[in-house]
């Protein structure tokens, strides 16, 4: 297929019709200035990793230049300084996604993490043989295989909500799926493959009418939509802080604070008891009882400051870019000859994954790489997801708010090359 | 790089028209290979003639890379003994690799399509796949052999 098979781009103001101002954003990116292949880098691979403004980045490097000490141990200045500042962090987070209390805030390595922490500590102490724990069909792997280890080790049985061809969870399939014996609801917030938005607050209602607790994974909703935990009423938030323009290394579980009060500690070590003897060991306060060991202080500062600058850009006003930035991009690729979408769901996030007629997604990657064009390909740890559509991988392009129109309309040029690669 | 040394006329005629693509019901030997990178599958199926190669084919389904590289590579195994088809494994070996700088390109014959893949490191496993599957059945069954070979 040739080139003229793309018709040309509608007018791409340099503003979108919010108002905002993209590029003025992006200049905070360092990163987002260099070329790749002689091209102008357009990064669309957000989902995986967003990049860091230069405010995180000094964040992090003044720790580690100025305060560097470990936290909750000594009383010299450092060791308050860098305590005060890890601490700081934690009630940022908590601001962010509206807990009640900073004890409800629990470092942790990333999303990954915290969802195991979940099914390890109150999974393990509170499921029985023959309980049920319900997921979606979405889910990415990190919200699947930490459930079908507790499965395997108490016997559980899982249940899976189906999802429909939009990629959405098909309706009234949810509510069929409980029993008396389900215990747990684990959902993606956001689907990192479709790009999906589920109703989690409705499901959330309905899981505690049947006496389930409710897990949600957050780590692509962060970035995209503002949270309110306390408005959803989860029992249990995962995020990761590097997909939210933060370090990698760090991320958040956000519990209610009765069932952290109840669950038994995770992993031991210091930092996470009170006191220590061989007739046996009493554990800290909240939320230390679950951050055993020296944590990655940098990381939780580094996260302080992405939460400062996403509020000075504001959740809301990403949300809207992102709408915007995505109706545009869905209308650009829907045009592209032999492209077809996957995951069309009326409430998503700025997620787009396609595949095209006779081209590997792999193909597609490497040819628009060289272009500049950043996307990811493969299965995007969802491999359920895959399965379900009959396909091995897709390519996916993932905005965040330093996103342009431009950027879309290089990534559909980089498409028309993949084209002349196999005309 | 040119994308061009990556995707050869070659490579992209065997991505389109895979030549040998199809399954053998009385293959000697089948090995499975699997990319869970990219999720590319192939199942090889050799038919021995004592000690040589008499038929290949495959099926399968993966990026340009990987079809093109396994069509690639049953055109030029068909007819080799089992000696002579390790010998050319330890050779493709080197060039996806990078690692053949002293190979002689020309007695490749059109193999050497795939010698720009080294360029590019995320591609090597798409390509290297039907090989390590060659590679196993190779050896016979009687030998422990994986039932099904992994690029990870």
């Amino acid at each position: 297929m040739r080139m003229s098979t793309v018709r040309s781009p509608r007018a791409a103001p340099r503003q979108t019709t919010t108002g905002f101002d993209p590029l003025a954003w992006r200049r905070d990116f360092p990163l987002l200035q260099q070329t790749v292949h002689g091209k102008p880098l357009v990064y669309l691979d957000n989902a995986a990793t967003a990049q860091k403004p230069q405010s995180v980045i000094d964040a992090v490097a003044r720790y580690y230049r100025e305060t560097n000490a470990n936290v909750h141990r000594g009383v010299h200045a450092l060791s308050e300084r860098a305590t005060a500042q890890y601490e700081a962090a934690r009630d940022k987070v908590r601001g962010f996604i509206h807990a009640a209390s900073v004890r409800e805030i629990v470092f942790t390595r990333g999303t990954t993490e915290s969802l195991n922490l979940v099914a390890q500590s109150y999974g393990r102490s509170h499921l029985r043989a023959g309980d049920e724990i319900i997921v979606s069909h979405m889910e990415h792997h990190s919200n699947i295989v930490p459930w079908q280890l507790l499965a395997e080790q108490l016997r559980l049985d899982i249940k899976v909500i189906p999802i429909t061809d939009e990629g959405v969870l098909v309706p009234g399939a949810y509510e069929h799926l409980f029993s008396p014996r389900t215990r747990l609801v684990a959902l993606a917030h956001v689907s990192n493959a479709l790009g999906t938005v589920n109703p989690v607050r409705d499901m959330t209602v309905l899981a505690h009418k049947h006496h389930a607790l409710v897990v949600l994974d957050g780590a692509q909703a962060v970035p995209h939509l503002p949270v309110d935990v306390q408005e959803l009423d989860c029992d249990f938030y995962a995020f990761s802080a590097h997909k939210m323009f933060g370090p990698t290394g760090i991320g958040v579980l956000y519990g209610k604070q009765a069932l952290l009060e109840e669950m038994p500690p995770w992993q031991g070590g210091g930092d996470m008891i009170r006191t220590v003897r061989f007739s046996g060991s009493t554990w800290n306060e909240l939320p230390h009882k679950f951050e055993a060991g020296t944590p990655h202080i940098a990381g939780a500062i580094g996260l302080g400051a992405a939460v400062d600058y996403l509020q000075n850009v504001g959740m809301d006003r990403i949300a809207r870019h992102d709408q915007d930035l995505l109706d545009y991009g869905s209308e650009r690729l829907r045009r592209v000859h032999g492209l077809r979408l996957v995951g069309t769901a009326p409430t998503k996030v700025g997620v787009l994954s396609f595949v095209m007629d006779g081209i590997h997604p792999h193909d597609i990657g490497t040819i628009v790489d060289q272009e500049g064009v950043a996307i990811r390909t493969g299965h995007h740890c969802a491999m359920p997801v895959m399965e379900r559509f009959g396909i091995p991988a897709t390519a996916r392009a993932s905005l965040a708010f330093y996103n342009t129109r431009e950027d879309i309309d290089a990534l559909v040029a980089a498409l028309a090359k993949v084209r002349e690669v196999f005309r | 790089m040119d994308l061009r040394e990556l995707y050869q006329d070659v490579i992209v005629d065997h991505n389109r028209s895979p030549r040998n693509f199809r399954k053998m019901a009385d293959a000697t030997r089948t090995q499975e290979g699997f990319n869970p990178l990219c999720g590319d599958k192939l199942m090889l199926y050799l038919k021995l003639d004592g000690d040589r190669i008499s038929d290949v084919s495959f099926e399968g389904s993966g990026c340009a890379i990987s079809v093109a590289s396994a069509s690639l590579m049953s055109q030029n195994v068909k007819g080799k003994t089992l000696a002579e088809a390790e010998q050319l494994f330890g050779r493709m070996r080197a060039l996806l690799t990078g690692d053949g700088q002293d190979l002689d390109l020309e007695a490749l014959g059109n193999l050497a399509a795939l010698s720009g893949v080294s360029e590019y490191p995320a591609r090597v496993k798409c390509a290297s796949l039907c090989w390590h599957a060659l590679n196993a059945a190779l050896r016979p069954p009687a030998q422990a052999r994986p039932a099904e070979v992994s690029t990870e």
